[in-house]
C-alpha cells in the first residue's frame, strides 16, 4: 500500500467475557492494520471472534460480562481505549460508523427514517431545520434510495429489506466517516439485492475514500469486495493477506479446508472436502493451535504451544506450525 | 411420482378493524405446476417471497391449494382416505432450515426421532426402538445419542438428528427447506455430503428449497426457479447453470458471489426489487426489472412453454 500512515491500527486486542463457566478469550491477541480506502474482511465462523473484535474498536462490548483486557487500537494515532465515554461518543458515528447484520432491528420502529437519518446529524454537525433535511436527503440520495424525500416520513415496516439497509448504510454515512465496520450487512439479504448493496458499497468507498471492515462467513463477499483478508478462528487471526494471495495460496489448514468445503456456482468442486469435528468451545480451548483437533496436517508440536505467526509472503502471514516448518 | 398441476394459493390480506373481510389476495403460488420424480432432487431456487416455501407446505399437505390438484402415484391427493393419507404422510417427509427451532427441547432424540412412527400401526415398540438406533447410526451419529436431548448438540448435529427423524418412515421423498442455511459454513459440506450419499444409498427423492444457488447446485439433478408465485424456468441443473434461458435465471446466477477473486466481473445487477405479491405487475411478472423487456412484456404473459428439450421457461423471447 501507500506510504500513508495506516488509518487504524490494532495491537494484540484482548477482549474476555467473565462467566460462570469461565474466562471466554473472544478475541485474543488480534493485530491488524487498514489504511484510508481499503476493505479489510474478516471471515470465520460463528464465535471466531470477528464480531466482538468489531464491538472492542468502536468500544461497545456489553459490560460488565465482558472487557477489553490488553492491547491498543489506534485511530489516526490516538488510542481509542483511553478515551472516555465522552470523547468515544464524538468518535462513533462520527469517525467510525457500523452497519449491522439485521437492518430490521437495527433501525427503530417507531421512529421515520428521516428522524433516524436526522438524529446522527443533528448530533455531529449540529444542523438544524432546511439544512438538516437537505443533508438527510443528501445522505438517502447517495445510497441510491429513489426519490429520497418521499421516504423521510415512512416506517422501517414499509421498506423492503434491501431499502431497510440503504437506510441503515445512510445513517452510517451520513457524518463522512472516516471507517465502516460492516457487520455481515447482507446476510438478510436476497441474492440480486445483495449483488446490488456490495457494488452500492464499492461505489461509495470509493468516492469517499473510505476504510471498510467487511465481517462475513462468506468467502464469496471476500472474493468480490474484500483488498485484504484476514481469516479469524477461535478468537485469534489465523491467516491474514491479500484476498489474491490468500485465496492463491492458503498457507493455513484451516483457510484451506475452508476454501475446499464451500459449493460454488460452477460446480468446480464435484466433491466437497468435509471439515470434520465442531468449531471449539471457547471455554476450553486447548493448549495449543485450537484448530489441531480438526486439522488434517496436526503435528506433534501443535498440542503443545500456539504457533507462531510467521510470514510466507509480502503482507501475508499464517499461524501455523506446519507452515512454519516449511518457511524457516 | 409426485406432481402439481396449476397449483393456485391465494391468502387472504385481512386489515386489523375488519377481521375476515379480504382486503385483497396475497397471490404467494400462482399457477405452477412441477413433478418430482423418484430418486431426483428438484432444486427449488428463488428469492424471498417467490413461493418456494409455500409450495414446500402444499406438497406437505400442510397449506391446502386454492386451486390446481396435487397427484401422487396419479391419484389426487383430495380423494384419499385416512389410508392414503397415512401412507403419503409416511412416504413424504421434512427436514427444515433451523435445526434449533425444528426439535423439541423437552424431547430425547429416541422420541423426536421416533414421533413419526407414532401413526405406522405395523411397527412395535420394539422395532420402532431398533429402527430409531439405525437411522442414527445411518445419519453418523451414535445409538447411545438417542437418550440425549437436543440441547447437548451442536448445530450440525442438531440437523442430523432432524434428517434421521425424516428418515425413520423409510419415506420416498423428502423436502429440505434451506438445510444448510443456518448451519456453520465448515459444518455446511458435512450435511450437504451426508444428504447426497443417503439418497445414493436410500434412492430417495429430495425437494430442495434453497437461496443459495451453489448448494442447490451441488445436490440438484434437475431446478425451478421461481420468481413472485411463478415458476420462470425449469430444465436439468447443469443446462440450467450453463445456459440459463429467461433474463431472471441469467440475472440471478450472474449474482451469485465469485469463486475467485480474478473472477470478478461486471455482474449483471438489477434494479428495482421483487414485486409485491398482492400487486403483482401485469404481463410478465418480471418486466419491471428485466433487461430484456419487449414491448409486449407488460401486457401479455408468457406462455409456459418448453423452448429445447427438457427445458420450459415462460419468456416472451423464446
Amino acid at each position: 500500500m501507500s506510504d500513508a500512515p495506516p488509518l487504524l491500527v490494532v495491537e494484540d486486542l484482548k477482549t474476555h467475557f467473565f462467566t460462570r463457566r469461565g474466562v471466554i478469550k473472544a478475541v485474543d491477541g488480534v493485530s491488524f492494520t487498514l489504511h484510508a480506502g481499503e476493505t479489510l474482511a474478516l471471515v470465520g465462523e460463528s464465535g471466531s471472534g470477528k464480531s466482538v473484535t468489531c464491538l472492542s474498536l468502536v468500544r461497545l462490548v456489553p459490560e460488565p460480562a465482558g472487557r477489553i483486557v490488553g492491547g491498543r487500537v489506534l485511530f489516526e494515532g490516538d488510542d481509542l481505549l483511553d478515551k472516555s465515554p465522552a470523547q468515544m461518543r464524538r468518535v462513533r458515528g462520527k469517525q467510525i460508523a457500523m452497519v449491522l447484520q439485521d437492518p430490521m432491528t437495527s433501525l427503530n420502529p417507531a421512529l421515520t427514517i428521516g428522524t433516524q437519518v436526522g438524529e446522527v446529524v443533528r448530533l455531529h454537525q449540529g444542523l438544524r431545520g432546511a439544512p438538516l433535511r437537505d443533508r438527510v436527503v443528501d445522505a438517502l440520495g447517495r445510497l441510491r434510495i429513489p426519490i429520497a424525500t418521499t421516504w423521510l416520513g415512512r416506517y422501517q415496516h414499509q421498506l423492503s429489506g434491501g431499502m431497510r439497509q440503504r437506510v441503515s448504510s445512510a445513517i452510517a454515512l451520513s457524518c463522512a466517516p472516516r471507517l465502516l465496520i460492516a457487520d455481515e450487512p447482507t446476510t438478510s439479504l436476497d441474492v440480486t439485492i445483495q449483488a446490488q448493496y456490495l457494488d452500492l458499497l464499492k461505489d461509495v468507498q470509493a468516492s469517499a475514500g473510505l476504510a471498510v471492515i467487511l465481517v462475513t462467513h462468506d468467502f464469496g463477499i471476500v472474493a468480490a469486495n474484500a483488498d485484504r483478508v484476514a481469516v479469524m478462528y477461535a478468537g485469534k487471526i489465523v491467516e491474514m493477506g491479500s484476498t489474491l494471495d490468500v485465496f492463491n495460496r492458503p498457507s493455513h489448514p484451516y483457510t484451506r479446508a475452508l476454501l475446499r468445503c464451500l459449493p460454488d456456482v460452477e460446480l468446480e468442486r464435484p466433491e466437497l472436502v468435509e471439515i470434520g469435528g465442531q468449531p471449539p468451545d471457547l471455554a476450553r480451548l486447548p493448549v495449543g493451535c485450537p484448530f489441531a483437533p480438526r486439522c488434517p496436517e496436526r503435528l506433534p508440536t501443535c498440542d503443545e504451544a500456539f504457533p507462531p505467526t510467521v510470514s510466507v509472503g509480502a503482507g501475508h502471514v499464517a499461524s501455523c506450525w506446519a507452515t512454519a516448518a516449511v518457511h524457516t | 411420482m409426485l406432481q402439481a398441476i396449476d397449483v393456485k394459493k391465494y391468502f387472504p390480506a385481512t386489515t386489523a378493524l375488519a377481521i375476515g373481510r379480504a382486503r385483497g389476495w396475497v397471490k404467494a403460488l400462482d399457477g405452477v405446476s412441477l413433478e418430482v420424480r423418484h430418486g431426483e432432487t428438484l432444486g427449488i431456487v428463488g428469492e424471498s417471497g417467490s413461493g418456494k416455501t409455500t409450495l414446500a407446505k402444499m406438497l406437505l399437505l400442510l397449506e391446502r391449494p386454492t386451486a390446481g390438484s396435487l397427484l401422487f402415484d396419479g391419484k389426487d391427493v383430495r380423494a384419499f382416505g385416512r389410508h392414503d393419507l397415512v401412507r403419503y404422510r409416511l412416504s413424504i417427509q421434512a427436514v427444515f432450515q433451523d435445526p434449533y427451532s425444528s426439535l423439541d427441547p423437552r424431547m430425547r432424540v429416541e422420541s423426536i426421532v421416533a414421533e413419526p412412527l407414532r401413526h405406522d400401526d405395523g411397527m412395535s415398540r420394539a422395532e420402532g426402538r431398533e429402527r430409531v438406533a439405525e437411522v442414527l447410526e445411518l445419519v453418523g451419529l451414535r445409538r447411545s445419542s438417542a437418550a440425549l436431548y437436543p440441547h447437548e448438540f451442536s448445530g450440525g448435529q442438531r440437523q442430523r438428528i432432524a434428517i434421521a427423524r425424516a428418515l425413520v418412515t423409510y419415506p420416498k421423498f423428502i423436502i429440505l427447506d434451506e438445510p444448510v442455511s443456518a448451519l456453520d459454513v465448515s459444518i455446511r459440506a458435512q450435511i450437504l455430503n451426508l444428504l447426497k450419499r443417503l439418497q445414493e444409498r436410500l434412492g430417495l427423492a429430495y425437494v430442495m428449497i434453497s437461496h443459495d444457488l451453489a448448494a442447490a447446485r451441488y445436490l440438484s439433478t434437475r431446478l425451478a426457479v421461481m420468481y413472485a408465485g411463478k415458476l420462470v424456468e425449469t430444465g436439468a441443473c447443469d443446462a440450467v447453470y450453463r445456459e440459463p434461458l429467461h433474463p431472471y435465471t441469467q440475472a440471478l446466477l450472474s449474482a451469485a458471489l465469485p469463486l475467485h477473486p480474478s473472477l470478478r466481473r461486471q455482474r449483471l445487477v438489477l434494479a428495482g426489487e421483487v414485486p409485491n405479491p398482492m400487486n403483482p405487475p401485469p404481463g410478465c411478472r418480471f418486466h419491471p426489472r428485466c433487461p430484456c423487456a419487449l414491448p409486449h412484456c407488460k401486457s401479455d404473459e408468457p406462455k409456459w412453454q418448453e423452448v429445447k428439450a427438457g427445458r420450459l421457461t415462460a419468456c416472451h423471447l423464446y
